[in-house]
């Protein structure tokens, strides 16, 4: 194992039809016109000292180190500002060049400190390099003239440092955080000698616009930004390839090591999902993998009053297997199940849900998906065929205008929100449809929303439905598109439906808030403006009607022709790592993997005969049906694994319920989760660093995740289901995750192609990968729909109110949502150094509603809907619209899922997380529900420090 | 299972399909998704409730329910 640290070409790469020829150094060379003389040169390993260039960012010319001559041209050029040209004859070292370059060097150490042997960068330094590569051998200026030795570390990031006495004002920071990241939060203050490096305006890093993501740090060639990490523990030596934990982007990333110490995460240049970049999660906030709370012993009680009981594998195995099998003798078959998560494997997910199917000998499976995409699965399928995004995130490079709906991308998807807004600065345009003001409506340097329909919460459909009216009574349809590649007869009864004058913008307003006018003049920029893309969230799927929306959507794509090829599409965002995964291996209770229905029998024969067992043909039991059929007495045991249903499912107080009438709650976590409050076995689960595996991220690529140290309680989490699985009596047998890769490319065609080995060849694959696409399918859709009959089919979406109406009792609608530093239910990012950023959940108000209670910015207020009643601190904002509140769900505390209510889509249950009437009022005191379950908490982790204490 | 809770979702299946204008076309739609995503003792008690009164069931949807076999 090595470091194998990734090249630096100096300046991005060019892509181009014409080809260039010329001379380096008397070798020839051939790259795309508009190539960089450095990069060129690095590409036959010829590496041209220099400081200022980085290939992550454009060129800047300001170090002067790269320099070089051309024959026939006067002077010293850069190469890094320099285009190759044909015939050109380039020469990069001589006499004269290293006479230039030492004396530049000169300059530079003349006012840098050289403690190189104590410095943090030692032996990573780039300066430290060109200083070598130069032959720099003495200063000639006088080392007590004026410098900025002295100047003052700005610590106050929790993460990296800044020290500007290493600072060389290269700029490639400041770059970074304009090019890489779009949020402008750097600056040089000064000039001349003056000249520094300024977080917003003079400001430390913390109380600027940085949002730590890190891009600084990654380009910054000396130790001036640095990881504290590296400071504390120094340099890593070996590095593995891996694939980011958090959020549905996916990032690749090197884990950087020592030993089998985490150093740092970088992220990888050659990830195609990321580029190179990252966000404050993925970037640094890793250390919950290692955190104290880490339960790494497995435990059992019998009831949920008791103490834990620490006991070994077996004894933790056996036990849950002996109460799920005890459970179904006295309950029947059906009263058990199983829950899986998006932050599981693909392997992990397919086992779990054949462990259900073949070892419990049901179809009570279900995964986090069903709360948040769930919609997405359903409404694509019908509509396309698949239940999946359309396009790669590289797309949205060549998309014109962009539709975001119901989702945040620079909080969400901050990676993907990056390369979303350098598409937009460089001129395509936005359409934002958001009940809140998002930060890429107005307040992303450089980008503004053409149009922000800031609609009211829950009309989502009259909305989109508009639209659609607006494209086939203005005549923008593409009817070549419909007419070749959509279903004829569905598409007419459709126009006659969308046609009609109920969804004019005109009559829609009345519903949704937003001037006919403006959905006019959005519909008409969506339809004509070359290629028009969809992006869109939870606020989509979380809703009564998200699966209707979901499925209006792509009608709208259809009509318009923006499907099948790049720059377009229909693209949903991801919560988590693993969402499109874990649907995709049949966690979901009514299909195998691939989206096959149970009830298919060719599909059922296929998994009966590999599996060798007789396999149930209804659909099982969803998350929230569990929940019911629980207080009911029907379902009785659930095999949890990564996944807080009692934080983050909705109508907490029924979840708590139905947990508390369950005679085996099994969880396998890391920590012990809220869900693990009311669970009989506790199975200690292990971190993304601690296994092999594959994620699967929005865009549908296969990425490998990598174990980098061993499992802290000793297992993988697939080893676990496989105990279990052999302790119920159906046996499974795999010595590697890649065998369950193996099986899962043996019978679902969509994943025919994939293997472990191609993986680590390709890096990554997006699926459908099969014998037609042996390298993946960046774009879907491209000559036909997925669909049997391969034509895309328009669906009906009438527009049903919502039942969750605000009231005289209940006269705000809360709606909810995620911050940029926490991830979902914060069971990671809370105990990381992330708190620093978002310690605690807020309740935005709009000052008009504020003022009528009384409140001001900081008071707690109550908020209350028919659910139930939780406190938060008040947060005055304008970027909620009068009549709407919203907060995040990142901490258990803050029980925002305790006022949300059991309301859910039609089509899935997706629970309707983002409409909810509520009251709003000034108080002194937490809630009563939180006082009970501040006890509770309290009392469990009593119980969970008596069982160790005594083991 | 709260039966109300099952009208509830039975009637909101219902409103997506009937917007359907064929009416036999849009009873079979409802009909295959409480197949295709109910589990049997879901589609069991709202079957033994229409076949009982069925009162709060939209029209189609007791069509629908009613063409469900046990």
């Amino acid at each position: 194992m090595s470091l194998n640290k990734e090249k630096d070409f100096g300046t991005p790469a060019r892509e181009a039809d014409t080809l260039v020829t010329l001379e380096i150094d008397g070798f020839q060379v051939t790259a795309p016109a508009g190539t960089s003389v450095m990069r060129a040169a690095a590409g036959i390993g010829i590496d041209i000292p220099k400081l200022c260039a980085t290939d992550s960012i454009e060129p800047f010319g300001s170090c002067r180190l790269c320099v070089v001559q051309i024959e026939g041209a006067r002077g010293m050029p850069a190469s890094c500002t320099t285009p190759v040209a044909e015939g050109m004859k380039i020469v990069t070292q001589n006499k004269r060049l290293a006479h230039v370059r030492r004396g530049i060097m000169e300059l530079y150490i003349s006012d840098h400190p050289l403690d190189c042997l104590t410095c943090s960068a030692n032996g990573d330094c780039e300066l430290q390099d060109m200083a070598g590569a130069v032959g720099l051998r003495e200063i000639r200026y006088n080392p007590q003239g004026k410098n900025h030795l002295q100047a003052i570390k700005d610590e106050s990031n929790p993460y990296f440092s800044f020290d500007p006495s290493k600072c060389i004002v290269c700029s490639r920071c400041v770059r970074a955080c304009e090019e890489t990241q779009g949020t402008f939060a750097l600056t040089i203050d000064g000039r001349g000698f003056d000249s520094k490096v300024s977080p917003g305006q003079n400001e430390a890093f913390m109380d600027s616009e940085c949002v730590s993501c890190g891009a600084c740090v990654q380009a910054c060639p000396t130790a001036a930004l640095m990881e504290k990490s590296v400071i504390e523990h120094g340099t890593p030596e070996h590095a593995t390839v891996t694939t980011c934990a958090y959020c549905g982007v996916g990032c690749s990333f090197r884990a950087e090591m020592k030993g089998d110490q985490l150093i740092r995460m970088v992220p990888h240049k050659d990830g195609k999902a990321n580029h190179g970049h990252s966000c404050v999660k993925g970037r640094f906030a890793f250390g919950y993998a290692t955190h104290k709370d880490r339960i790494t012993t497995p435990m059992i009680r019998k009831s949920i009053t008791d103490p834990w009981q620490e006991v070994g594998w077996e004894e933790a195995i056996n036990y849950a297997a002996s109460e799920l099998k005890r459970i179904q003798a006295q309950y029947g078959k059906d009263s058990i199940g199983g829950i899986t998560s998006s932050r599981c494997t693909n392997e992990e997910t397919y086992l779990v849900q054949k462990l259900v199917r073949a070892g419990f000998g049901n179809n009570n499976v279900d995964t986090c998906a069903r709360v948040c995409h769930s919609p997405t699965g359903y409404g694509l399928k019908q509509t396309f065929g698949e239940s999946s995004g359309t396009q790669n995130f590289d797309s949205v490079m060549k998309s014109d205008v962009i539709m975001v709906i119901g989702a945040n991308p620079t909080d969400g998807h901050p990676v993907f929100g990056s390369l979303m807004k350098k598409r937009l600065r460089q001129g395509a345009k936005l359409i934002v449809v958001d009940p809140r003001e998002i930060d890429l409506v107005k307040n992303s340097p450089h980008v503004k929303a053409d149009y922000h329909l800031k609609l009211r919460p829950g009309t989502n459909v009259a909305l989109i439905n508009a639209l659609g009216h607006v494209v086939v009574t203005e005549n923008l349809l593409d009817e070549v598109f419909i007419e070749e590649r959509c279903d004829t007869a569905a598409f007419a009864k459709w126009k006659i439906f969308i046609a009609d004058p109920r969804h004019a913008p005109e009559q829609a307003e009345a519903v949704t808030g937003v001037p006919a006018a403006d959905v006019r003049a959005a519909a008409r920029l969506y339809a004509t403006a070359g290629n028009g893309a969809i992006y869109y969230g939870l606020g989509v799927t979380e809703h009564s009607q998200g699966s209707t929306t979901v499925i209006g959507i792509a009608n709208l794509a259809m009509a318009t022709g923006n499907l099948g090829r790049e720059g377009v599409g229909v693209n949903p965002l991801r919560g988590q790592n693993n969402v499109q995964g874990s649907c995709d291996m049949g966690s979901f209770p009514h299909e195998f993997p691939g989206y096959r229905h149970v009830s298919d029998d060719d599909t059922r024969r296929l998994f009966e005969n590999d599996w060798n067992v007789i396999l149930e043909s209804e659909p099982g039991l969803r998350i929230p049906n569990m929940f019911d059929a629980a207080s009911d007495g029907t379902f009785m045991g659930l095999y949890v694994e990564g996944e807080d249903i009692a934080q983050s499912d909705p109508d907490i107080q029924h979840v708590h319920h139905a947990l508390r009438s369950m005679e085996c709650v099994i969880v396998q976590d890391l920590f012990l989760n809220e869900t693990a409050k009311f669970a009989h076995v506790f199975l200690p689960g292990s971190s993304f660093l601690e296994k092999n595996g594959t994620f699967t991220n929005a865009e549908r690529r296969i990425s490998p995740v990598r174990k980098v140290m061993k499992p802290l309680a000793g297992y993988e989490d697939w080893q676990v289901t496989q105990l279990l699985a052999n302790a119920m009596g159906y046996p499974m047998n795999y010595s590697h995750p890649s065998q369950i890769m193996d099986e899962i490319a043996r019978l679902t065609p969509t994943f025919a192609g994939v293997s472990y080995e191609k993986i680590d060849r390709l890096g990554s694959i997006q699926w459908p990968c099969n014998e037609e696409n042996p390298a993946g399918t960046p774009t879907m859709h491209a000559h036909e729909f997925m669909r049997p009959n391969g034509k895309g089919l328009f669906m009906l979406t009438e527009y049903v109110a919502t039942e969750e109406r605000t009231t005289r009792m209940f006269p705000l609608i809360l709606t909810t949502g995620r911050i940029l530093s926490q991830y979902n239910v914060g069971a990671q990012t809370r105990r990381t150094e992330n708190v620093a950023w978002h310690a605690e959940d807020r309740l935005e108000i709009h000052p008009h509603d504020a003022e009528d209670r009384g409140i001001i910015d900081g008071d707690w207020v109550g908020i209350k809907s028919r659910s139930g009643e939780t406190v938060l601190r008040a947060l005055i904002s304008e970027r909620v619209q009068p009549g709407v509140v919203y907060t995040t769900f990142h901490f258990p505390e803050s029980g925002a899922n305790v006022i949300t209510t059991d309301n859910s889509d039609w089509a899935t249950n997706c629970p309707e997380y983002k409409v909810t009437p509520v009251q709003v009022s000034k108080v002194t005191q937490p809630s009563e529900w939180q006082k009970q379950y501040s006890d509770f908490s309290k009392q469990q982790l009593e119980l969970l420090e008596q069982g160790t204490h005594h083991a | 299972m709260q039966i109300e809770k099952l009208i509830k979702m039975a009637n909101a299946i219902g409103e997506f399909f009937n917007a359907d204008p064929d009416k036999e076309a849009a009873v079979e739609s409802i009909k295959n998704h409480l197949l295709r995503a109910w589990e049997p003792r879901m589609r069991r008690e709202i079957i033994d409730y229409c076949r009982k009164d069925g009162n709060g069931l939209a029209e189609p949807v007791k069509q629908a329910v009613l063409k469900l076999e046990v």
